[in-house]
Order: C-alpha cells, then sequence, then structure tokens
C-alpha cells in the first residue's frame, strides 16, 4: 500500500520542482506532463478512476499541448528565450516564504490526528456518476458548459485579434 | 504518533503546493507563473481526493465530482491564461512579468 504511494509521490514531486527550478521553457513544460501524469496515477491509486481519466485527458492531453503552443508562440529567438536571471534576493525570498507555508502545513498536518475510515475503497462507478450529475447538480453542469464555452470563445478573440494594426505600444 | 495513509496523502499535496508556490513567487516568466498556480490547483485536487478516499462517508462521492468539476475550471483557466500571456506577449514582445505594466492596448 506505501510503496506504490512513495513511487508515484515521487515521479509527482521531482519532476514538478526540476521544471520550477529549469531555464529552458520547453524542458519545464515536459517535465510538467510527466508530474500531471504522476497526479494521473495517484487519483488511480485513490481508486477514483474517472478522475484519473479526467486528469489524463485534460491536463496530459490538452492543457500541455497549448501550454506548448503558447512556449512556442512567444518565444523570439532561437536560442530560448534567455530571461533575464531573476535576483538572487527574490529567489531566497521566494524559496523561505514557500519554504515556510511547508513547514507550517506539515507541522499542522503532523500533529493532528486523523482517524481513517476503516472501510475498504468504495468504489464510486460512473453511471452513479453520471445519475448525480444529471440530478443533483444540473445546474452546476450547465454552468460549468456555458464558463467553458465562453472562456474559450474568449480565449480565441483574445489571441486572434490584432491591436489594430500598427500602433501596438513597443 | 501514527502516521496514516491520509497523513502521507496531506503531505504529499502540501509539498505539492509548496513547489506550486515557490515557483509562482519566484520565476519571473509568465507561463512559468501560471503553471506553478496549476500545480497548486493540483494539489487541492488531490487533498480533495484523499478526504473522500479515507473520509467517513466515501460512498457519496462528492470528493470525485468537486474534482470533476475543479479540473473543468482549471482548463478554461488554462486557456484564457495562456491567451493572456499571447496578447502581452504582442504587445510587449516580451513575456518577462516586469515588463507588462500596462493595461492599455
Amino acid at each position: 500500500m506505501t510503496i506504490p504511494f512513495l513511487i508515484i509521490a515521487f515521479v509527482t514531486l521531482v519532476p514538478a520542482a526540476v521544471a520550477m527550478a529549469l531555464r529552458n521553457l520547453i524542458h519545464s513544460s515536459l517535465l510538467l506532463i510527466a508530474s500531471w501524469a504522476g497526479i494521473a496515477a495517484f487519483y488511480f491509486w485513490a481508486g477514483a478512476e474517472f478522475v484519473a481519466f479526467a486528469q489524463v485527458l485534460v491536463y496530459v492531453g490538452a492543457v500541455s499541448m497549448i501550454v506548448l503552443f503558447a512556449v512556442l508562440l512567444t518565444r523570439h529567438t532561437r536560442i530560448d528565450a534567455g530571461l533575464a536571471p531573476d535576483s538572487i534576493g527574490r529567489a531566497l525570498a521566494g524559496l523561505l516564504a514557500g519554504g515556510a507555508v511547508f513547514g507550517v502545513l506539515l507541522g499542522a498536518v503532523l500533529s493532528t490526528p486523523l482517524r481513517v475510515g476503516a472501510k475498504a475503497a468504495a468504489q464510486v462507478p460512473v453511471k452513479r456518476l453520471g445519475l448525480e450529475l444529471m440530478n443533483h447538480h444540473t445546474i452546476a453542469l450547465l454552468a460549468i458548459g456555458i464558463l467553458l464555452t465562453v472562456s474559450l470563445l474568449g480565449a480565441v478573440v483574445l489571441a486572434a485579434t490584432d491591436s489594430k494594426g500598427k500602433g501596438a505600444t513597443p | 504518533m501514527i502516521l496514516t495513509p491520509l497523513h502521507l496523502c496531506l503531505i504529499l499535496s502540501s509539498a505539492l503546493f509548496c513547489i506550486g508556490l515557490i515557483g509562482a513567487l519566484t520565476r519571473s516568466n509568465a507561463i512559468l507563473v501560471l503553471l506553478g498556480i496549476e500545480l497548486m490547483l493540483n494539489a487541492a485536487n488531490i487533498n480533495f481526493i484523499a478526504f473522500w478516499r479515507y473520509g467517513p462517508n466515501p460512498e457519496a462521492g462528492t470528493g470525485v465530482l468537486f474534482v470533476v468539476f475543479a479540473i473543468g475550471v482549471a482548463a478554461a483557466e488554462a486557456a484564457v491564461g495562456l491567451a493572456l500571456v499571447i496578447a502581452i506577449y504582442r504587445h510587449q514582445r516580451s513575456i518577462r512579468l516586469q515588463d507588462a505594466r500596462l493595461l492599455k492596448g
């Protein structure tokens, strides 16, 4: 039970950490795909198959492609956009803040006695999930459909319209 | 002090959250900041699944439903965010966040 979890945690955390530290944007986004796949494996491990499939479809399939396209569309030089290195002070402050948050969270988690339900993993079959979505959460389902439509149309409008031609501020 | 699987899941999700937080705070590349925020969202989803799986009432399936909706909203957010990045790149010829100081087109 624990060994697979540790492998999944390793596969999830190490690519994410390396991706956040790398200079090369394409390597970062490819590593993040591995991290998202690790999260999908975690959902499988926890018994939420439908969420795992949704994660693979949405993150590993779609969001990664959008990110790669954005990276490629915003490169202006052959050599990978050598963004000026961030100042050391900013990196240190960020690390300090993140480490402090992690310390607080770790302390809170470790000092909380959590009672784990003794039951075995309960499966939620996809059929019941669909019935639940259509019965109790119909409004939310419709709302998220409208949200997705509007936001994708907005994304197209934002990315496709030229800024009135020539006079764009440099 | 006994470490239950729920503890392990919570530690995993808080580590992922902090990696995303550090990335969003330290990098000045807009795309990487967005990816850090995506990582933080994923950490929240892991928490939902963990509490659903080890909670007192796993038959209800509410955690699964919430995560499905959260993934949908995160997809919309990623699309709009990256479109904004491309629009900023068009205006400023750079995606450094320090350069993006104008809202005016």
